[in-house]
């Protein structure tokens, strides 16, 4: 079951494209990384899912039913470009966007109550916006975002202005709106930032999608057999243990540990690998290298252009 | 619909709790109330008695001034001697009358050493040499009887205008006070109330909240949220400043009678007329009469229907300006670059207040009449024109052609508007907008 799907999604602006039949699908209580480099259309596309702009061609499902402005009730968006309202009071402020959100006032009060007791900053309830500092505004504009208790969460670049330890309180938290039933959508160039957290990706490229699936398939069908082996540092000639169709990378040494990279022919299994220099060395890790998002993305893009 | 009444709200509040908002709400009426009141005081205040030496070569004017508890008349021969005074401060001013080959002097001198003479003193006396030359021609060559020069000297013809249908008087002056008043009022607050509007939106761009909360609302939503908002706190603090300054007048009227009684008989006071007593309380009489014209004069004014006239025009010329505001606030990034859009906001506004002069001269001519019926100018011209009586169809179809107007401005501006709002660190040129009025 998705939570939310959009369909052939075109959107063009008066001199350019922004999105061209750009699909996705949002399984229900999954993290989705919608990635790509800036300028790619991921804001315009999560415009559109927010109902600020409209789609010039495509459709938009949203829990089975056609997306429809009151569903806004449902999506809580934290944008790239954020900020409150600096005059006025953080709690005072807090209700507001809550009560925008369709929740009732009383509602609102109860849940704001609990939110910032968890983060311990019930003391900044009377204090004003531009008082506070940068990091704790962050925590404010989280709050708002997911008080309505969405069943789809949308942040667009969210860890960019974070500082480290929110960065974690943030990750922690998205991981139990997770657990409790909510999907997220994460939109970043960033895509080291996230890839650990998503389960689903998209990957866009000037206004085309050009990859998408399951995180663990995707980077099973892009990797390459590499695979990392950590030893107690000991002069040893690989080439000369190892049949020719194995190549060796990178070898690197660092305080008595050394650490091989070693490509092995599609067909073979680590096992051959292991067979081959368990005798000669002494093994304290042995790993398959993934390839990140980020090589596969640039993998990906080199191969549009070759096509191209 | 609930969540505008949330944005007027918190748009509302936000701002009538500001400082700035109570502070105008005091001010406005102290200096209303003050303009409308100082000049009584000024007029209670006595200055101190000025002495002012006549040297007349002619002997015209010998002993004909008449002294009042303003200025003191002395009468000397020697011009030297009555300067060595001046100089030593003995005399205000020394009035020199030189002899001239001809017989009728036609200029004097008022000669003075630290302080010029006041604006008032020397209209007095310049009036009353000419009562006295006038008496001296008529009197003396003409041999006219002292009462038949007295008679001449106190025509005075007030010319009053009369509706024939109603047999209202039309009292012009009232009106055209009263008319260039709420004119120039319209035009302030449309310009006061419209530059919040798109001060609040470009700090809603700034402060990058308006992208949190077009996800839960509409932009148009937003904007008119805004618009209404601060047209309540307009209306609030114009009806504030009504409530105000009505009172402050009332009471300063209460606690100190005097001031205003004494202050009538004193405005009354005309000076310059050397007048024997009877007279003197005869043209007290006229000029008293003048006043109650005055007032009968500012109650002739239906002010119930001009005050909802006001009201109207107010709010249907500021939602005509506001959404034009608003789409300038959100097309540019900070309140510098607001200036070149604000040229075609602000040239129909000014343009209105330059020609309400040449209205309130010819009230029902071509130019009043198109120029109230178009609505960028019509709220100031129709202002102005009201108080003078406009037929009901002119008023209805400003009215109309207004409301029109607004829902035609908000519709353009709305589309600006939500383009705009979304639109950062670029600098847009008209070009631009109007590609974003095609979208």
């Amino acid at each position: 079951m998705n939570i939310f799907s959009a369909q052939n999604i075109t959107k063009n602006y008066a001199a350019h494209t922004a999105l061209k039949n750009v699909s996705i699908d949002v399984p229900e209580q999954s993290i989705f990384g919608l990635l790509g480099p800036n300028g790619a259309g991921k804001t315009s596309l999560i415009r559109i899912i927010n109902q600020i702009t409209a789609p010039d061609e495509g459709e938009l499902y949203f829990d089975g039913e056609k997306l429809k402005p009151s569903h806004i009730s449902f999506i809580g968006y934290l944008p790239e470009e954020r900020g409150l309202y600096k005059k006025m009071k953080v709690g005072e402020q807090a209700l507001y966007l809550a009560q925008l959100k369709g929740i009732s006032k009383a509602d609102a009060l109860k849940k704001l109550k609990y939110w910032f007791e968890k983060f311990e900053i019930s003391d900044w309830w009377n204090k004003k916006v531009e008082e506070l500092s940068k990091g704790m505004q962050q925590k404010i504009q989280f709050i708002v975002t997911i008080l309505h208790e969405p069943k789809l969460l949308i942040f667009d670049e969210p860890f960019s202005g974070f500082d480290p330890i929110n960065v974690n309180l943030l990750k922690s938290e998205i991981l139990n709106l997770k657990a409790n039933g909510a999907s997220i959508i994460f939109s970043t160039h960033n895509m080291a930032s996230v890839e650990e957290l998503c389960d689903n990706i998209a990957l866009i490229n000037k206004s085309q999608k050009i990859l998408d699936g399951k995180v663990h398939e995707i980077k099973n069908t892009y990797k390459a057999n590499i695979f990392e082996i950590a030893f107690h540092t000991k002069e040893i000639d690989f080439k000369a243990i190892l049949p020719e169709s194995y190549k060796i990378q990178d070898q690197v040494v660092q305080n008595g540990i050394s650490k091989i990279n070693i490509k092995i022919p599609m067909d073979l299994t680590p096992n051959e690998l292991l067979q081959n220099i368990l005798p000669k060395i002494e093994i304290i890790s042995f790993n398959e290298i993934l390839p990140t998002m980020n090589d596969i993305f640039i993998q990906k893009v080199n191969e549009q252009k070759n096509i191209a | 619909m609930k969540k505008i009444r949330l944005i007027i709200q918190r748009e509302y509040l936000s701002r009538v709790k500001k400082k700035s908002f109570i502070i105008m709400t005091i001010l406005g009426p102290l200096l209303m109330a003050a303009i409308w009141i100082v000049p009584f005081f000024l007029a209670t205040m006595s200055d101190e008695k000025k002495v002012v030496s006549v040297v007349d070569e002619t002997g015209i004017f010998f002993e004909k001034f008449q002294s009042t508890d303003k200025v003191l008349f002395v009468y000397e021969v020697d011009l030297e001697k009555a300067k060595d005074n001046l100089s030593k401060g003995n005399y205000s001013g020394v009035l020199y009358v030189q002899k001239l080959s001809y017989s009728i002097p036609d200029q004097a001198v008022l000669l003075y050493s630290d302080k010029s003479p006041g604006i008032v003193t020397q209209s007095y006396i310049s009036n009353a040499m000419q009562n006295i030359l006038k008496n001296n021609l008529l009197v003396n060559a003409h041999n006219i009887s002292k009462e038949d020069f007295d008679k001449i000297n106190s025509t005075n013809i007030k010319l009053n205008t009369e509706d024939i249908r109603t047999g209202e008087k039309s009292y012009t002056e009232i009106k055209t006070g009263l008319g260039i008043f709420s004119g120039i009022l319209i035009y302030f607050f449309i310009f006061l109330f419209g530059a919040q509007v798109m001060r609040g939106v470009i700090e809603e761009k700034t402060s990058r909240i308006v992208e949190v909360i077009v996800s839960s609302v509409k932009p148009f939503q937003l904007m008119m949220g805004k618009i209404i908002g601060v047209a309540l706190v307009g209306l609030t603090q114009f009806v504030l400043w009504i409530l105000l300054t009505f009172s402050i007048i009332t009471v300063l009227q209460f606690s100190m009678p005097d001031v205003f009684k004494s202050a009538q008989t004193e405005q009354a006071y005309n000076p310059g007329q050397k007048l024997p007593s009877a007279d003197q309380v005869q043209l007290q009489k006229l000029q008293n009469q003048e006043i109650r014209e005055l007032i009968n004069g500012l109650f002739s004014i239906n002010y119930g229907v001009m005050i909802l006239q006001f009201i109207f025009y107010f709010l249907a010329g500021y939602l005509l300006y506001a959404s034009l505001f608003a789409s300038i606030g959100a097309a540019v990034d900070n309140e510098a670059d607001t200036q070149q859009f604000m040229m075609p906001v602000t040239i129909p506004l000014l343009f209105a207040i330059i020609m309400s002069n040449f209205v309130i001269n010819n009230p029902d001519g071509p130019v009043a009449f198109w120029l109230s019926i178009i609505p960028l100018t019509s709220p100031i011209i129709m202002m102005v024109r009201i108080p003078f009586g406009v037929p009901v169809w002119q008023v209805s179809l400003s009215m109309g052609l207004l409301i029109l107007g607004f829902i035609f401005t908000t519709w353009l501006a709305a589309k600006i508007y939500r383009t705009g709002i979304l639109m950062y660190g670029k600098k847009v040129s008209y070009k631009e907008l109007w590609k974003w009025l095609r979208y």
